[in-house]
């Protein structure tokens, strides 16, 4: 061997100093703050028309909904009367409306309901009130579970992993629609007998706890490959090093990083859920005439619609747009969270 | 090993890695033996450079000693404790004496909180306020490593990789530790960023008296930087010496053929230096060689290396603290040793 690596060591004898980059202690705290990933995501979010126009429209449908009891008032009429039966003049013998549209005019913005006369404006308010409610009800239960059970089966691994795996299989393979409306009216009768009204209270419970039971499987599923991917991370290994708990980590070092994976996931479940929702009352299974309610309204309209389309226009229209701006929403989410995803 | 009273004392170490296989009830078929019997002992103050090729057990070493891993058999000492199989309770007064840097400076940031909580974070863990305030111990520490104590709450992404490197040796140096294992930290970056980040840490090195295991496959860095060298070969030393006598004198024929695949600048019609390929692959740590590891592409390799295991031990004319395992040792060459350039540092 001949002059061993004198040359391979030469780049080091660069000595740069350290400290050589004079640290200003009295400089001004100006520029000292750097932007977090949300702050950064924040302002990606607002350059985003598409993204803004939706948020504002889902905004105004969850502010519709949540003061339905006040716009209820000041319009001053109620979702359960049947103006149509009680005042002469609203519906003709048929029992249609008499006005065209519906009945559209100054006193029935969105019109009389065909038959029994309610007003569709109250009905419709009402009805996203009630959808929404446990749509999002649903909504934050379903991530809840799929967090903890998430987080839970990624971070141990090995068997409870293995497990909670086989578990998730045999809820997506489920067909949870058919379920539902086979396992329902059983799961109803447990409570209450068939000759009492069922409360309603206990049919959104329930209808909750059906959904939420078979919802939370594709969220834990996701969180578990994330939290898989991040546990082979240098930091979580660094946070071990100085002896940080299972605890800290979970909820100091993974979690903070999960955020975006679990509002995508959320805000693509809402709309699900209230289009799930509606398709279950549809079929009769869940809210029931008279609560108010969109899929209720909808199978109300199906049943008229051949005489008066305008009453199964509003709860088809105002969901489609809902639902549309939702997802649109979902999708500027995520691209204002990973700016590395380009469409 | 001539060390009395090491900082730390690593001997018989073993990590076996068992493979799962099998259907449909999986059992373990086998074992990954990625590290098989290593001895090493660190002085307090000392850096001890780990070098290998890649695959050869010298990462999971280093988690080895700061207890990222469970060793299968073994026994870890460090400053007369064992700690071997302790749990996070018993490590707890033990991890903040033993600190880590970490290869790649891109995923060893959460990139979710400021360098100032990343930092701050184990004074957090261990529930120490010094003198000043956590901020002010963390302002120190960025000044110390080099970077604007301003930068505070700026966040991961916001730095270049050398920068990112910095901060994780600030946190590294945050609980004043006696021993960092460092993991190939420079290897992630550019040649000139490499240097800065070398003589850092050769200067926090000096001046606060840490005792490094500093992992690397680039000889030249670990000559740089670390007082004594160990080779490492499928999951054992086969070589460990003070940095002069490695480099100008190997004894192992591994250590040479290592030394010579340096790549090295010569002068325009020069005669090339000798180059000692090794042939075929490293075997599998699955099933590894019997009796001397390297033998399968060694070419001194006799029966007796198939049949017995070498010793690490001194050879004759070797100076102390010399070890080399092997039964067919390479012959002290003089000339190279004389023409061998003055060591740095």
């Amino acid at each position: 061997m001949t002059s061993p690596m004198s040359s391979a060591a030469a780049p080091l004898q660069v000595t740069v100093a350290p400290g050589a980059v004079t640290p200003a202690p009295d400089a001004p705290p100006q520029g000292g703050a750097g932007r977090s990933p949300g702050q950064l995501a924040r302002l990606r979010f607002r350059r985003d028309r598409t993204g803004v126009v939706s948020a504002w429209v889902v905004l105004f449908f969850f502010v519709a909904g949540v003061a339905a009891p006040l716009i209820a008032k000041l319009y001053g009429k109620d979702p359960y009367t049947t103006y149509g039966q009680n005042q002469p003049g609203l519906l003709n013998d048929f029992g249609f409306p008499v006005k065209p549209n519906g009945g559209i005019g100054g006193d029935f913005w969105f019109g009389v309901e065909p038959q029994l006369g309610r007003d569709v404006f109250t009905l419709l308010l009402y009805g996203i009130r009630n959808s929404l409610l446990i749509a999002t009800v649903t909504t934050l239960l379903v991530t809840a579970l799929g967090i903890v059970v998430g987080i839970t089966a990624g971070y141990l691994g090995g068997r409870v992993d293995n497990l909670v795996g086989r578990v998730i299989d045999v809820l997506l393979a489920f067909p949870s629609t058919l379920f539902f409306i086979a396992f329902w009216p059983v799961l109803i009768s447990m409570f209450v007998s068939p000759e009492d009204n069922t409360p309603t209270w206990l049919i959104v419970v329930s209808l909750i706890a059906v959904m939420t039971a078979f919802g939370w499987a594709p969220m834990a599923r996701l969180l578990r490959g994330e939290v898989l991917a991040l546990r082979e991370r240098e930091f979580v290994e660094a946070a071990k090093v100085t002896g940080a708990s299972p605890a800290r980590i979970i909820f100091r070092e993974l979690l903070p990083n999960l955020w975006t994976p679990i509002l995508i996931q959320a805000t693509l479940a809402l709309p699900m859920y209230v289009t799930t929702e509606a398709a279950l009352a549809f079929l009769g299974v869940g809210l029931q005439d008279p609560t108010p309610d969109w899929g209720v309204m909808i199978q109300r309209g199906s049943q008229v619609y051949q005489d008066d389309i305008t009453y199964m226009l509003f709860p088809g229209l105002s969901m489609v747009i809902f639902v549309i701006a939702f997802n649109l929403l979902g999708d500027s989410v995520r691209d204002a969270l990973d700016p590395r995803i380009r469409r | 090993m001539t060390i009395t009273d090491p900082l730390l004392d690593v001997s018989g170490l073993t990590k076996h890695f068992p493979i799962r296989g099998g259907f449909p009830f999986p059992r373990t078929v086998g074992a990954v033996r990625a590290v098989d019997g290593l001895d090493l002992q660190v002085a307090e103050g000392e850096s001890l450079g780990l070098v290998g090729e890649s695959g050869c057990g010298k990462s999971t070493t280093g988690r080895l000693i700061t207890r990222l891993l469970e060793p299968t058999t073994g026994r870890i000492t460090y400053a007369g404790r064992d700690i071997t199989h302790a749990n996070r309770r018993q490590l707890a007064s033990v991890r903040p004496e033993i600190q880590m840097i970490f290869q790649d400076p891109y995923s060893s940031l959460n990139p979710r909180q400021t360098i100032g909580r990343i930092v701050a974070a184990p004074m957090e863990i261990h529930g120490i306020s010094p003198a000043g305030g956590r901020e002010r111990r963390v302002r120190e520490l960025l000044e110390l490593v080099g970077l604007n104590p301003e930068h505070y709450n700026r966040f991961p992404h916001e730095f270049s990789g050398g920068q990112r490197q910095r901060i994780g040796v600030a946190r590294a140096l945050t609980l004043s530790p006696k021993l960092i294992v460092a993991d190939e930290p420079v290897s992630a970056l550019d040649v000139s960023i490499q240097a800065q980040v070398v003589n850092l840490l050769q200067t926090l090195q000096r001046d606060l008296g840490i005792a490094f295991v500093f992992i690397a496959h680039d000889l030249a860095v670990v000559r740089h930087f670390s007082q004594r060298v160990a080779v490492m070969y499928l999951g054992r030393v086969v070589e460990i010496a003070h940095r002069s006598d490695l480099y100008e004198n190997p004894r192992h024929p591994y250590t040479r053929a290592l030394l010579s695949a340096v790549p090295e600048v010569t002068a325009e019609g020069a005669p090339p230096r000798d180059r000692i390929r090794l042939t075929g692959d490293v075997p599998s740590p699955i099933d590894p060689p019997s009796g001397c590891r390297f033998r399968t592409r060694c070419w001194k390799a006799t029966d007796q290396c198939a049949a017995r295991t070498p010793p690490l031990a001194r050879i004759e004319g070797d100076a102390t603290g010399h070890l080399t395992a092997c039964h067919h040792p390479e012959t002290v060459e003089k000339p190279a040793a004389a023409q061998g350039p003055a060591t740095p540092g």
